[in-house]
């Protein structure tokens, strides 16, 4: 069964495939169907075949990654996914905004690894528009998105209009 | 006061949604312990010793009579009938139910307040001077600026995973009531260049593990960049700071790594990106919140002598317990939470209760929350001094040592808390029973002590005159005691005298410290003053010549 995510707010079949799941890593193929999620590594371990590679492309940040190092290519990215390996973890609420306020990106931004209802309000405020939720969570997490129906700081949700800020 | 307006009140009530379901989903077993611990935290509720802990935010210390009754309430219906005040300005609920949080939760929205950002990774409350728009050389209410940084921090999506706890505290007088020197970041109402009000700013400070005196990143802030600034600082400790060890990851560590001029030079480099962004604050909107924290309405009166022609117990708490109003006839009062019998900073819900009533008569109906651990009844007419004190006194509330040594700070400690190696409030009991005699303690004159039940540091034992440590010594409680810290401008990090003492012996090596003072201080030199004269040296060679007598 393809795995589901969340996406704008609606339940969908995830339409991209991690390197590693195909099987063939050194591959650098997919079709326009399904495009092809990278780690930051296999992406800098041979960034010149990416660029040309005819497919559809994403790439996961770890924490630790640095979103100015993906800045000079941020076109050929379909895709950002940051990963949270723990509840605890932060960095990817700012390598978020950073993607979206700073660098204009504008295609998918994913949250993958530990991701709970509870953190998707402040996700997409930092940009987030997908998330992979645990199966048994899905159904259920939108609603999270309201949660609050106001917020004192200013607004950039990705695809949503701004909302209320007071100053 | 700050009001709720529509806005604010419907973020708390959402809130109290959200934190019910989270609380369902865990008693119904949908989120694990772990999962759990992360979510409850950031709603101020610790699972401790006994019972769970629940600690409300005070913002910037700030109580109406309405809000202190609710507490009362609380305290009387889902706790044993008191609260702990706390060094950050906070209250604590030490015997609340699990299943009955998020009620606790509604009651206090509905009195506009809430437990948000009480505990957790996250950006804590932000706390200020309790003389704050009273105190007479004052630049400047720092109030309507926490109040800016309490909105702005308030579930900021950012920075709600940090990977330490975040505490900001703002002061706007030379002196420093609000221990800003050892916060992860430290805002002091400063003039510019051209006599115009803005901001020092300071960061790396903190107690705990690693007690750290913060230092200054910017000298000068211009006012409307308050919160651009504060974002970008926020943003290199999120990226920067450590996530691998939790004892070194507080921004005092990252700071520290860094060195002060190369961490200056990445906020500085993040803020020239961000500074003209939509966080600049607007003049209208501090005018509109500075108008929440306009002066009461004053009467027109001189100022008098009360205690002239009153007895000797009314002298002594007059002198002790109020201070200078920059209002002439007007007195600031401290209810001193400090009565000897009782655990530092603890009010039951009696006490809260009146303490509330003599608000609305003496005190325009406002209460705030000292650093601390008392009280303070900010604007009293000086004529009615008198009968307030009859009032506090009927209620044990007029305790007269304010700045005394037993006007200690001391933490929950091993009676309460799951972290602590050793009982704190045991041991302020045995220090009140031996120091007694108020002639004594007031001879001694201005005296910090402060105590911790364990390194995490919750009663500042390394910023105390007199610090006091609680350690765990094969399965006994003893204690480690250092000289030298103060919490003011000047702050300082006590130095350890020599080996921990038993329990027991800790007011007989505090009678040893104060002896070398009595003898050897100068004229008007406060304790502080002569162990920074002296050093240690004087001091532990009389606290170890000879063993402490059974």
């Amino acid at each position: 069964m393809p795995r589901q995510l969340l996406r704008d707010g609606r339940v969908v079949a995830d339409d991209w495939t991690y390197l590693a799941e195909t099987g063939n890593e050194t591959a650098a193929s997919g079709s326009d169907a399904t495009g092809l999620i990278l780690t930051f590594d296999q992406w800098l371990g041979d960034k010149a075949k990416w660029l040309e590679a005819a497919v559809r492309l994403g790439v996961v940040l770890s924490p630790v990654h640095k979103v100015e190092t993906l800045a000079p290519d941020l076109s050929r990215f379909e895709l950002i996914g940051a990963e949270f390996p723990g509840p605890s973890e932060g960095r990817g609420y700012t390598q978020g905004r950073l993607l979206r306020e700073r660098y204009g990106f504008i295609g998918e931004l994913r949250a993958t690894g530990y991701v709970r209802r509870d953190q998707l309000f402040f996700l997409a405020r930092c940009g987030f528009n997908s998330f992979e939720l645990p199966a048994g969570e899905i159904e259920d997490a939108s609603s999270a998105f309201s949660t609050f129906s106001a917020e004192y700081q200013p607004s950039n949700d990705a695809g949503l209009a701004l909302k209320l800020q007071r100053r | 006061m700050y009001r709720y307006d529509v806005m604010d009140k419907t973020l708390v009530n959402e809130r109290v949604t959200q934190f019910r379901d989270q609380t369902r989903r865990f008693l119904a077993g949908e989120l694990s312990d772990d999962e759990f611990r992360h979510l409850r935290l950031r709603n101020g509720l610790y699972l401790q010793r006994h019972a769970p802990m629940l600690r409300v935010a005070i913002p910037y210390g700030l109580l109406s009579s309405v809000q202190l009754r609710a507490l009362a309430a609380i305290a009387r219906r889902y706790d044993r009938g008191y609260g702990h005040f706390t060094t950050r300005q906070n209250i604590q609920y030490n015997w609340p139910k699990l299943e009955e949080v998020p009620d606790i939760l509604a009651d206090l929205a509905s009195v506009e307040m809430h437990a948000i950002q009480t505990s957790g990774n996250c950006i804590r409350n932000t706390t200020s001077d309790h003389l704050a728009g009273v105190t007479p050389n004052e630049l400047e209410d720092p109030r309507p600026w926490c109040e800016i940084i309490r909105q702005w921090s308030t579930f900021h999506p950012e920075f709600t995973y940090l990977p330490r706890k975040f505490k900001i505290a703002v002061t706007g007088a030379p002196q420093d009531r609000a221990a800003s020197l050892v916060h992860d970041v430290g805002v002091h109402i400063v003039r510019g260049p051209n006599g115009e009000l803005g901001f020092e700013i300071l960061a790396g400070g903190g107690l705990g593990r690693t007690p750290i005196i913060g230092q200054v990143v910017r000298e000068f802030l211009p006012r409307e960049h308050l919160l651009s600034y504060l974002e970008a600082v926020l943003r290199i400790y999120n990226l920067e700071g450590r996530r691998d060890n939790l004892t070194k990851a507080r921004i005092k560590i990252l700071v520290k790594s860094l060195g002060i001029e190369e961490f200056r030079r990445r906020v500085e480099a993040e803020w020239a990106l961000i500074r003209d962004s939509r966080l600049r604050v607007a003049e209208a909107e501090v005018a509109r919140i500075r108008g929440f924290f306009t002066p009461p309405a004053y009467l027109k009166l001189a100022d008098t002598d009360p205690a002239a022609g009153k007895d000797a117990a009314f002298r002594a708490w007059y002198r002790y317990n109020t201070v200078e109003h920059k209002v002439p006839g007007y007195r600031a009062v401290y209810i001193s939470l400090k009565k000897p019998d009782v655990a530092p900073g603890d009010a039951t819900d009696a006490q809260m209760e009146l303490i509330a009533d003599l608000s609305d008569r003496y005190s325009f109906g406002e209460v705030r929350v000292t650093h601390t651990q008392n009280l303070l009844l900010a604007d009293v007419e000086q004529d009615k001094t008198f009968e307030l004190w009859q009032s506090l006194a009927g209620a044990g509330l007029a305790t007269p040592n304010i700045g005394t040594l037993t006007d200690m700070i001391c933490c929950p400690g091993l009676d309460f808390c799951s972290l602590a190696n050793a009982g704190s409030i045991d041991v302020a009991k045995l220090i009140n029973e031996r120091f007694d005699d108020y002639d004594y303690l007031y001879d001694l004159g201005e005296l910090d002590v402060k105590m911790s039940g364990c390194m995490n540091a919750c009663g500042h034992h390394h910023v105390g005159n007199i610090g006091i440590l609680g350690v765990d010594k094969g399965g006994e409680e003893w204690y480690q005691i250092t000289i030298g810290g103060a919490a003011g401008a000047d702050a300082s990090l006590g130095s350890v005298i020599g080996p921990s003492v038993a329990k027991v012996d800790v007011p007989e090596t505090i009678a040893r410290l104060l002896a070398v003072y009595v003898e050897q201080r100068r004229a008007e030199e406060r304790f502080i003053d002569t162990v920074r004269r002296l050093g240690v040296k004087p001091f532990k060679e009389r606290v170890y010549a000879a063993p402490v007598a059974a």
